[in-house]
């Protein structure tokens, strides 16, 4: 039996309500009772976290770590490092992987891969619809009977209403939550940046905030109809937080997220055509994002996550029309918030943050984490949220570099980040 | 004359009365060395080079009551030495009486040195049409020629070494007194 | 004049100073006089290379600035969409580095996407010109059009300049809006609101709906070819109903004041955008323009491709 002890950090479990400066321990694996440590013979490891944030393992909701298929831009092993060094004990993945997880053997591969290689825990989530083509449903009980976390057609988003309301009624049967990348086809056409002053300006293809907004208000409506939850991922405008604040007002089943690079940037970052500031959806105006920071205030937008999308260089490095939409995010995503939610805005306290980290995402997708309960699996981040330092792209574990926050100066960030009693990375 | 004071090595070689005895000779020996005045054509090189074949024609006018055309030969987009220069001279348009054919065009400019400029000079005036000859007036030849020419109407002779300069100034181009002189650097 | 030309890069208008702009206009001055010599042509550019690399179909901008060269004594070589390997999916930025590795000193780009000029410029050591990027600048268009309107008004601020047609996707447009602006002109952009949204009175110009409205009070009109090769249909139901309500038709050219220059940017559409009598008519200067494309185009090449890199 081996024994962690973590000393005189201040420790926030939302899911408990702790928020008080004392000791974590940690024996075979689990959070323990000091008891439990005390009776112990064998070896007892210490780790003085004085002034340090001691947390629950954060998660994060919406990561492509690009396997199978991709692996030039990332693998499930360099991914998971990247969210290690993030401060992130938990990742869900997304399925627009090739061959698509809308089947149960592409769950299995990814879990068997995430076992052999990951250091942290990798949830995998499955398509809603066949090849993500919104046309016919995929295997969603198989899916979920294959572990699913929940089903996404993320990078695409399903247009026909009835097939997207027949996917939530089902998801409602084998309990899986509904995310969606929410983005009218029609509206968007090829939009690459935010419709608006810049996409006027440079002769940009625009992608109007109504594009998202339309299936917000779609997936309201179908949270209502079929009494399930549907969660927008990646909620960008004025709009859509003023629609889901009003539904959740009403007690409808619907929630959203937020990236960090849709509050610290705004679409005037496209000026010079840096695919770096190229995402899906795109950085929207300065109106968007104070809407973006009232909605993580008043507990509209629930959960922070960092939608990592790994790019090549030589993908990336194009006409800004031909490049693929994202960036990675993993590596910078806690501290950008930190810096910006708390200490810049003061639009949240750090124990409001670690919760949008932790117990939100838990409890959205019913899973068994984000907290620092006594016979809990011991996922656990120490943060430091007063540390200064610089983004260097050079240095990530990720394998790809596509970050606009290069040179980037960040206070607060994760500094061990330990997964089922072991340390999987510190700095 | 600030550039005096400022310059303890700068030496006086002309002042506004040289220069209009040197500008007045000129006139006479091309009146002397041209039989028919009105085919000739002053073409000075920009800016200078214009004000002084305007100056030019001003003598011949006064001295033999016959108009002389003048006209601007802008040598920039001639020049041999585009992409070797940070910062590129301004081209302005050349403008000279067409046809040439059967006409003396005279170069006019301040200072005679590589020959360089009026090789380019030489250029530009061929692309404009034939003219019977060109001649070469200037207001001071320092020597140090690169190419095999040489002038006919010479202001001044005044040898050289390479490290110095020739400061021309001239009260319509320079919005300064007429004055030439010669600093070291 | 006073200003530098320091720029290898010509990308757009958006970036260049009053100053700046004037510079080149008054360098053009002097290439249109080469253009009357009997022998057209200055070895400002000799031994220089340039490649018109055109990854976007265009006849008038490639020949005029292919002649454009010539006549500065660079040699020339001509790439298009169909003839480069981009379609064998060679990426823009290898092969831009294989024209430099071929010792290229000066790129014209024509491209499909907004920044592909700048895309390349960060990344070769050639001058880049743009040549029209998507529907982002066309700057050389935008510097023919300011000096066709200075030649014939004699100036440009405080003329007011209608610009007319399909703005929203127009890059002749947006140089030209940044270019009138600069100098001090007045801008009201003209068309169906769907191609001349109101997004744009934030850039400093005015918008209007009704052609009747704007054609008495303007100095110039500048027509914009309306595209309806490609598919516009969500954005106009149809060029019989475009016309109508916005073609510069002959009666409509009568509210015109006498000395309001038409012009437009070629080809033109005879009897959609305007009418074909008003196209040759004496307000006409669009023919003027084609000739002060060269002489804006040389004076482009001579500035970006003759500094010291």
């Amino acid at each position: 039996m081996r024994a962690l002890i973590i000393r005189g950090g201040r420790v926030i479990d939302p899911a408990n309500k702790r928020d008080e400066v004392g000791d974590l321990y940690i024996a075979d694996g689990k959070i323990a009772e000091k008891s439990a440590i005390r009776n112990q013979k064998s070896e007892i490891e210490e780790i003085d976290a004085r002034n340090l944030i001691v947390a629950p393992g954060l998660i994060d909701v919406h990561v492509h770590l690009r396997e199978p298929g991709f692996s030039h831009k990332e693998t499930i092993e360099s991914g998971a490092r990247a969210a290690a060094a993030g401060g992130f004990t938990t990742v869900v993945c997304m399925p627009n992987t090739s061959p698509t997880a809308d089947n149960p053997s592409t769950i299995a591969w990814i879990k068997d891969r995430a076992a052999a290689a990951a250091c942290v825990n990798v949830l995998p989530t499955g398509a809603i619809s066949k090849n993500l083509a919104g046309e016919e449903l995929a295997p969603i009980g198989s899916l979920a009977q294959a572990g699913v976390v929940a089903v996404t057609d993320d990078g695409q988003c399903v247009q026909n209403h009835e097939v997207m309301r027949r996917a939530v009624e089902y998801a409602r049967m084998v309990g899986v939550p509904v995310l969606d990348h929410c983005q009218d086809y029609n509206l968007v056409g090829n939009g690459v940046v935010h419709e608006g002053y810049w996409s006027t300006l440079l002769g940009l293809p625009g992608w109007p905030a109504m594009g998202e907004e339309a299936m917000v208000m779609r997936n309201i409506l179908l949270a209502e109809l079929c009494d399930h939850h549907i969660h927008c991922q990646h909620v960008t405008t004025a709009g859509s937080v003023r629609l889901i604040r009003e539904a959740r007002a009403r007690g409808v089943k619907i929630s959203g997220e937020v990236c960090p690079h849709h509050i610290a940037l705004t679409d005037e970052a496209i000026q010079n055509f840096d695919t770096n500031y190229k995402m899906n959806p795109p950085l929207r105006s300065p109106t968007d994002v104070d809407a973006l920071l009232e909605g993580i205030a008043d507990g509209t937008l629930s959960v922070l996550c960092s939608d990592h999308a790994p790019h090549a260089d030589f993908e990336k490095e194009v006409e800004f029309d031909a490049a693929p939409f994202g960036i990675i995010g993993l590596e910078t995503e806690l501290g950008l918030f930190l810096d910006l939610l708390v200490h810049k805005h003061r639009k949240i306290d750090i124990a409001r943050l670690i919760a949008m980290y932790t117990i939100e995402p838990a409890q959205l997708l019913r899973v068994d984490a984000g907290t620092l309960s006594v016979g809990a699996r011991a996922d656990v981040t120490l943060i430091d949220p007063e540390l200064e330092w610089t983004v260097r792209v050079d240095q990530f574990q990720s394998a790809s570099r596509n970050s606009p926050f290069d040179g980037w100066k960040i206070k607060g960030r994760a500094v061990r980040t330990i997964v089922g009693g072991e340390t999987v990375w510190k700095l | 004359m600030k550039h005096k004071e400022q310059n303890s090595s700068a030496a006086s070689i002309m002042d506004a009365a040289a220069i209009r005895r040197a500008l007045r000779r000129i006139a006479h020996e091309i009146i002397e060395r041209n039989r028919h005045l009105a085919n000739i054509v002053l073409a000075g090189i920009p800016s200078r080079g214009v004000e002084i074949a305007r100056r030019i024609a001003a003598f011949i006018r006064g001295i033999e009551k016959a108009e002389v055309e003048t006209g601007v030969i802008d040598v920039a987009m001639h020049r041999d030495d585009v992409g070797t220069r940070a910062e590129l001279p301004v081209v302005r348009a050349s403008k000279l009486p067409v046809p040439l054919e059967d006409r003396t065009v005279i170069i006019v400019d301040d200072v005679f040195y590589t020959g360089r400029t009026v090789r380019a000079a030489m250029d530009a005036i061929n692309s404009f049409g034939r003219p019977a000859r060109i001649q070469l007036a200037v207001l001071i030849d320092r020597g140090h020629r690169e190419l095999p020419i040489r002038p006919d109407y010479v202001g001044k002779n005044l040898p050289t070494a390479t490290h110095e300069q020739i400061q021309v100034r001239l009260q319509e181009t320079d919005n300064e007194p007429d004055a030439v002189w010669l600093e070291r650097e | 004049m006073t200003t530098r030309w320091t720029r290898k890069d010509l990308l757009g208008l958006r970036e260049l100073s009053a100053d700046e702009i004037n510079f080149v206009l008054e360098t053009a001055d002097a290439f249109k006089q080469v253009g009357t010599r009997e022998i057209k042509k200055v070895p400002a550019l000799r031994g220089k290379t340039l490649v018109n690399f055109f990854v976007e179909p265009s006849t008038r901008t490639r020949t005029s600035f292919e002649l454009a060269a010539f006549r500065l004594s660079a040699d020339v070589i001509n790439i298009s969409a169909t003839t480069s390997s981009l379609t064998k999916g060679e990426t823009l930025k290898d092969t831009a580095r294989n024209l430099e590795a071929l010792h290229t000193d000066i790129l014209v780009l024509r491209h499909s996407s907004a920044g592909a000029p700048q895309f390349l410029a960060n990344r070769v050591r050639a001058s880049v010109i743009n040549a029209g990027d998507g529907a982002h600048e066309h700057p050389t268009q935008a510097l023919l059009d300011l000096y066709t309107i200075r030649e014939r008004r004699g100036k440009i601020a405080g003329l007011h300049v209608a610009i007319i047609g399909d703005v929203l996707f127009s890059r002749v447009a947006r140089s030209n809006i940044f270019g009138l602006l600069k100098l001090g002109a007045r801008v009201t952009l003209v068309g169906p609101s769907t191609l001349v949204p109101r997004e744009f009175e934030k850039l400093g110009v005015e918008v209007s709906h009704k052609i009747e409205d704007v054609l008495p009070k303007a100095d110039v009109v500048n027509l914009l070819r309306i595209q309806h090769e490609r598919q516009r249909r969500e954005y106009f139901p149809g060029l019989g109903e475009y016309i109508r309500l916005f073609g510069l038709t002959k009666e409509r050219a009568k509210l015109l004041k006498p000395d309001c220059v038409i012009m437009h940017p070629g080809p033109i559409n005879r009897g959609v955008e305007i009418d074909s009598d008003v196209a040759d008519g004496l307000q006409s200067v669009i023919l003027d323009q084609v000739t002060n494309g060269l002489a804006v185009r040389m004076a482009v090449l001579y500035l970006c491709g003759g500094i010291a890199t």
